[in-house]
């Protein structure tokens, strides 16, 4: 019974893992350093990316306000690491465990909030968070934080002459999150997160706790984009509130999904492995002046998308299923 | 025995319109039990106690030997209340399986458990061939028989259906109306809101008729069609008077 189904989750399994062995390979052949950074900012934004699916995309609460998770996970990373010597590694778990607790603090009131309303309290919540950091003067305020630099270590997650070891980790962020959400798809809590988004009052008939579905989505996704937040901190080894918190981080997590196909397993991976070269590569090649041409053509390529393709690239793979009246 | 369903001296408010007063109705178990009246009779509010997607202004609600006045719409699914809705309530981006899949986790938490479910009732359902289609492009009758088979899908003890028949192609009706038999010989007690008389009442055992948010009459449904005040209800005073 349903080997159709059981054959198509076996083959985006092997796909991702054809997909994970070539990105593992690149290295070997990419040794620009410009371009190797492309790829560390690509994968991290496929598993960032694929991390905001999770919520948005299969239980259907849009959030534009990610990048509270992503601040939050980079935060608590450095604040332990350079308060109380606490390891990166472990920095990022508790950056994990402390945003997936607020997300569901947030979820508490705001779950109850549906549809644009609960669009615009994530962006507000997110702007609140920023501006708690920014006068937060034992978190360094406005000022930041710098990682010190104490020489290429594992166990310090810190390495100046090779951006091969944040390479390898972003690839196991970005395979992290697709597996989670491979794994999530064929649950119960898959089920619960699409029915949710489709119809609350239909799913709530049908005995799926609607509230807590949207908690456990919002928990693992916060999780999980504060983990890519620690990563984040590590690799650029200086934070300040605008540079882990600021809002062009949410956008950047739901656009690739929106683009690949929002609510789909390969959306965001697709979404992200177009949307970030391009834009760092325009930000290269035209930025710097000041002139935002980076910006005006990644926004050409959303209005071009959401007007020919309205369910992301991904519905050009889905096989067209003539349907109408069988009988 | 005890009945399956008991509304004990329900009342329903919206401000200052009276939906349902007092209303005391029982379902026994393996009954079919159509409700019925006119438009604005309250017929979908009660249903809607019964499922518990809202509570009641005043009395309760027994369900299999328990208040479940208290208890959300998931809660008392969980406790074999399963529903349709009156406007098709599918979940548009999901195949017609994992629609009925959704249903099936409430009794089967491993999910080869869940599918094998799911199958079994869209078999039962007739809408096997439609498994893999997504619900948005299903014909309007094949919708309702979605709702149908994603409650069943609940295993519940009672089947609550509201107008599952009404809007569908006579031969359409037929095969509704097949199904609702079916579906009581696998021992599941239904309620039945209907509009289309004709197509009710032989298939109920017994038609409560609800009027002005009340208890008209109840009663066998040969008796209740002729009762000058189901008449007047539908059809007005004028119309009673010879009857």
């Amino acid at each position: 019974m349903d080997k159709n189904f059981a054959a198509r989750r076996r083959r985006d399994l092997i796909i991702a893992a054809v997909l994970a062995v070539i990105a593992a390979l690149t290295p070997l052949f990419v040794k620009d350093v410009v371009v190797q950074n492309i790829l560390i900012l690509t994968l991290m934004y496929a598993g960032l990316s694929q991390s905001w699916n999770i919520l948005s995309g299969y239980c259907g609460q849009i959030s534009l306000g990610h990048a509270l998770y992503f601040g939050l996970g980079a935060y608590t990373t450095e604040l332990l690491f350079t308060k109380f010597g606490v390891l990166p590694w472990f920095g990022m778990l508790a950056g994990g465990v402390v945003s997936a607790l607020i997300a569901m603090g947030l979820g508490y009131p705001f779950f109850r909030l549906r549809g644009h309303y609960f669009v615009i309290a994530t962006i507000v919540i997110a702007e609140i968070g920023l501006l708690l950091f920014h006068n937060w003067e034992w978190a360094g305020a406005a000022m930041g934080i710098t990682i010190p630099i104490r020489g290429d270590s594992w166990l310090k997650f810190q390495f100046a002459r090779s951006k091969l070891p944040y390479f390898y980790f972003a690839l196991l962020l970005a395979c992290v999150a697709w597996f989670v959400t491979w794994w999530l798809e064929d649950s119960k809590w898959g089920y619960w997160w699409r029915a949710v988004k489709d119809n609350p009052d239909a799913a709530e008939s049908l005995g799926v706790d609607v509230f807590n579905s949207k908690m456990g989505a919002a928990a693992v996704s916060a999780f999980l984009v504060a983990v890519g937040g620690s990563f984040y901190a590590q690799f650029v080894s200086y934070i300040d509130p605008e540079s882990v918190m600021g809002f062009q981080f949410s956008l950047l997590m739901a656009l690739p999904a929106v683009l690949g196909g929002i609510g789909t397993l390969w959306g965001p991976v697709l979404g992200a492995a177009i949307l970030i070269p391009l834009t760092e590569l325009t930000r290269f090649k035209f930025g710097g002046s000041g002139s935002g041409v980076d910006l005006i053509v990644y926004g050409t390529l959303i209005v071009l998308i959401s007007l020919a393709l309205p369910r992301g690239l991904m519905s050009l793979f889905s096989r067209p299923k003539k349907t109408g009246a069988t009988r | 025995m005890t009945a399956l369903l008991e509304t004990r001296g329900v009342w329903q408010r919206f401000g200052g319109l009276v939906a349902n007063s007092d209303v005391s109705i029982s379902v026994g178990r393996g009954e079919i039990v159509g409700l019925i009246g006119p438009n604005g009779a309250g017929k979908s509010t009660l249903f809607n106690l019964i499922a518990g997607v809202l509570p009641p202004t005043q009395g309760s609600i027994w369900f299999d030997g328990e208040d479940v006045t208290k208890l959300p719409a998931a809660e008392r699914c969980q406790r074999g209340v399963g529903r349709t809705f009156q406007v098709v309530k599918s979940f548009e981006t999901m195949t017609v399986i994992d629609n009925v899949i959704v249903g099936a986790l409430v009794r089967n938490t491993v999910m080869r458990e869940a599918r094998r479910k799911a199958h079994e009732v869209l078999e039962f359902t007739g809408l096997a061939a439609r498994a893999d289609v997504l619900a948005s492009d299903l014909v309007p009758a094949e919708k309702r028989r979605l709702e149908v088979a994603r409650a069943l899908a609940t295993e519940p003890k009672l089947l609550l259906l509201d107008e599952v028949l009404t809007g569908l192609t006579p031969t359409e009706a037929q095969t509704g109306v097949a199904l609702v038999r079916k579906v009581r010989e696998t021992g599941i007690t239904v309620l039945m809101v209907e509009h289309v008389m004709e197509i009710v009442m032989p298939l109920v055992d017994r038609a409560i008729v609800l009027d002005l948010g009340k208890v008209l009459v109840e009663g066998k449904p040969a008796d209740v069609v002729r009762d000058p005040k189901v008449i007047s209800a539908y059809l007005g005073d004028r119309h009673a008077v010879g009857a």
